[in-house]
């Protein structure tokens, strides 16, 4: 008697112990004792973090009131934010004329929005409209004094009002300045590339902050009798003058990693230097550098806080100053998480786009 | 128009079509406009000090500076008859201070949790990814603010220290521990430090060269470690224990005697190390992963033990590209160090391009000298890693 089966077994499920939610935790969470410890000292810091986060920003919280007194609660009081939410969006920009500002965001974000989303594949004229038509309209908002609006001085300007501005400003200038720099470092003037290095490894070496210090200090003595730039326009100067230095050396990166070959095609074509760079190499070069640029912008985002030591009031040093105000001792805590989430949604919403876009515009080796 | 004509007009337009002659003319444009400009920006300057009656030339240096300043390192000051050089270098020393311990830590931070980023363990993996992530997208300075007003503030006063032991205090002055105070003979101990760290250099030679002879491998980690913590407790049984411990007490308004870290300086070494630590832990974790798997499967396929593995043969690759990048948040380290100005810390950008720039007015010269001491360092920094980058390249045939 032969035991021979002649039919195919029926597969058997795998193991418990190697699939599913089991295995999983198997793999990740205890696979040798080491493992099994750190997991279990690590949820028990995070259940103790969490809980405390949690009982202090919620549970423990005070939400509702309008002033100090309002604050009974062991945890956090937010009512201080929302006693001056308005102060900390707009700074001392005047109530009345705030629709301006909120006119301004919402002709920006519709403009960004059809810029840097797939939606629209010609982007010609959005790209106009944002990088040309909202920069001046959003001027003549935000300043005033033509078209019967009333002029708000810019010292009145601030909270995250004023540090959008003062990012968009700089970067506008700044992208321009720094590939002008990338370039003229790449040249073949000698005296043209001893300067553009000279200033970008100057600026790339010393902190933002005395560069800052120099525009507010030493401007006002470099200008000629009479004329004088208000503290914004410094803080402008100088930030922008700042990030370009350092976009000049990512936009450097993308035109070296376009190869020769390209510039000679152009040449042998017969366009003269400007024709070959502006459309054959540095619409390349931008492309492949646009995820470092958004990195930069990141970094200059975070930058513009420094103005706070000029005294400018941007979105830090509004909070700042309402935390020393006598009517709300003690509010240091609050103020300064509630910063530190509206950089963080800012700058991880930023950072996670730049993932998106370089994951999109990598179409080179991938297939 | 004549052909002789037209030979002409070409030879004509060509002198200002050659890219020789072009670029020429355009470099002497840029001088002429630099030269033009710096001249201007000159008067101007000049003009505007003679009208505000603002003295130039480095004399201030050697005047009295008239302050007092929270922390003083090092040096002897006094606020009569220091001058502004005295403050000029105390700002170098405390900067310094500050980086160098702040790049120490931050390393430490940075490695930890760049190994953690790697683990399989999918909760710790979680936990070292949330701190990079929360960390990196918040601006330093929200950051020190927060250390410095919301968390060393609020600490308990002098009178009501946390203790921790009978001898460290946390209170919201800083943090206060014992101190050791060297006398007479103790010149004995760093000597028998400096000779075991010696010592320890030519037992791991001699061991390198026995295992490459014989084969024979030497523990040399555990005795180099012996002879560091050895010699120097024979030193000091030998001269009796040359020092004092000063413990910190209680006086009756502060707490005197012990070593003190003060807050501002606590709250930016927290804020840098941390802060830089993420972005440390992003480096290490890339600079690991660059190493490709098949370096790992050869070194275990020829019998080497999965630690030794990381030592010998991960390690030193990875830190062929996690170096460049670690010595510039180094250098960044250094330059955010320049954010102490908004705590309060005295460091040289507070100090000099701060107080002593308001004492006499003289902006150029300060802002310039603090420039200078910022481009020294970076440059320093950079020449090592040039140095370092040209030990580790690659060798190819």
């Amino acid at each position: 008697m032969a035991i021979v089966k002649t039919e195919r077994h029926e597969d058997l499920p795998p193991p418990v112990s190697q699939t599913g939610v089991i295995g999983w935790m198997r793999e990740n969470l205890f696979s040798s004792p080491l493992n099994a410890l750190l997991t279990v000292v690590s949820i028990y810091v995070i259940w103790g973090a969490l809980s405390s986060i949690i009982s202090y920003a919620f549970i423990n919280a005070n939400f509702v009131g309008e002033t100090r007194e309002d604050c009974t609660g062991t945890g956090a009081c937010w009512v201080f934010i929302k006693a001056r939410f308005g102060q900390i969006m707009y700074g001392f920009y005047p109530v009345e004329e705030r629709w301006r500002v909120d006119v301004g965001y919402i002709l920006a974000a519709i403009g960004l929005f059809l810029v840097l989303s797939d939606f629209v594949k010609n982007k010609k004229w959005p790209a106009i409209y944002t990088f040309v038509v909202v920069p001046i309209v959003c001027y003549f908002l935000f300043y005033g004094g033509s078209f019967g609006l009333e002029v708000v001085e810019t010292s009145q300007w601030g909270g995250l009002f004023l540090t959008l501005v003062l990012a968009s400003v700089s970067i506008f200038v700044a992208l321009p300045l720094g590939i002008v720099l990338a370039l003229g470092r790449r040249s073949t003037m000698p005296i043209v590339r001893m300067l553009c290095v000279g200033f970008i490894e100057f600026v790339r070496g010393v902190p933002l902050i005395t560069v800052l210090f120099m525009a507010s200090v030493m401007l006002p003595l470099f200008l000629p009798e009479g004329m004088n730039f208000d503290k914004l326009i410094r803080a402008l100067v100088g930030m922008s003058l700042f990030s370009a230095a350092y976009m000049a050396e990512v936009v450097r990166g993308g035109l070296q990693a376009i190869p020769k070959g390209q510039t000679e095609a152009a040449s042998s074509l017969g366009l003269g230097y400007w024709k070959a760079m502006g459309l054959i190499v540095l619409p390349q070069a931008l492309k492949i550098s646009i995820p470092s640029i958004v990195n930069t912008f990141i970094g200059l985002f975070k930058d513009t806080t420094l103005v706070l030591i000029i005294g400018l009031l941007d979105l830090l040093s509004i909070v700042k100053a309402g935390t020393t105000d006598k009517e709300w001792v003690g509010m240091a805590t609050e103020g300064y998480v509630f910063v530190a989430a509206v950089f963080w949604v800012f700058c991880f919403s930023m950072s996670r786009y730049s993932i998106w876009l370089e994951n999109k515009l990598h179409t080179g080796h991938k297939r | 128009m004549t052909a002789e004509a037209a030979d002409l007009e070409v030879a004509k337009i060509n002198k200002f079509r050659d890219p020789r002659i072009r670029a020429i003319f355009y470099q002497i444009l840029v001088i002429v406009l630099i030269v033009g400009f710096v001249a201007y920006v000159g008067h101007n300057t000049a003009v505007n000090l003679e009208k505000r009656g603002i003295a130039s030339g480095f004399n201030f240096l050697s005047q009295p500076a008239g302050f007092g300043i929270g922390i003083v390192l090092l040096m002897d000051f006094d606020s009569q008859t220091s001058t502004h050089l005295d403050v000029l270098l105390i700002g170098i020393i405390n900067t310094l201070a500050v980086s160098i311990s702040g790049i120490f830590l931050a390393t430490i931070i940075g490695f930890i949790f760049g190994v953690l980023r790697l683990s399989k363990n999918w909760v710790v993996n979680k936990i070292a990814a949330v701190y990079i992530e929360v960390i990196r997208n918040i601006p330093l300075l929200v950051q020190l603010m927060f250390w410095y007003f919301a968390v060393l503030s609020v600490l308990p006063l002098v009178g009501d220290s946390m203790s921790i032991g009978n001898n460290f205090f946390v209170n919201n002055r800083g943090v206060n521990f014992p101190a050791m105070i060297p006398s007479t003979g103790f010149w004995l101990i760093p000597v028998a430090l400096l000779v075991a760290i010696v010592a320890s250099v030519l037992v791991r030679n001699w061991a390198h060269k026995r295992q490459d002879l014989t084969g024979q491998i030497f523990p040399v980690f555990w005795v180099c470690l012996g002879l560091i913590i050895v010699l120097p407790v024979i030193a000091s049984l030998i001269m009796g224990n040359p020092f004092t411990m000063s413990y910190p007490e209680f006086g009756r308004f502060s707490i005197t005697g012990g070593w003190s870290l003060e807050p501002e300086f606590l709250a930016l070494l927290l804020g840098l190390s941390i802060y830089t630590g993420a972005f440390i832990a992003e480096i290490v974790r890339s600079g690991i992963n660059a190493v490709s798997h098949g370096q790992t499967e050869a070194a275990h396929s020829l019998g080497i033990r999965p630690g030794l593995t990381t030592r010998l043969v991960i390690l030193p690759q990875a830190l062929r590209v996690i170096v460049p990048p670690l010595t510039s948040q180094y250098l960044n380290l250094t330059k955010n160090s320049s954010l102490a100005t908004a705590i309060g810390y005295a460091d040289i950008t507070a100090l000099f391009a701060g107080t002593s720039l308001n004492q006499t007015g003289q902006a150029i010269e300060c802002i310039m000298i603090t420039m200078l001491f910022y481009l020294s360092i970076s440059l320093l920094i950079s020449m090592f890693m040039n140095w370092y980058n040209k030990r580790i390249a690659l060798v190819e045939r």
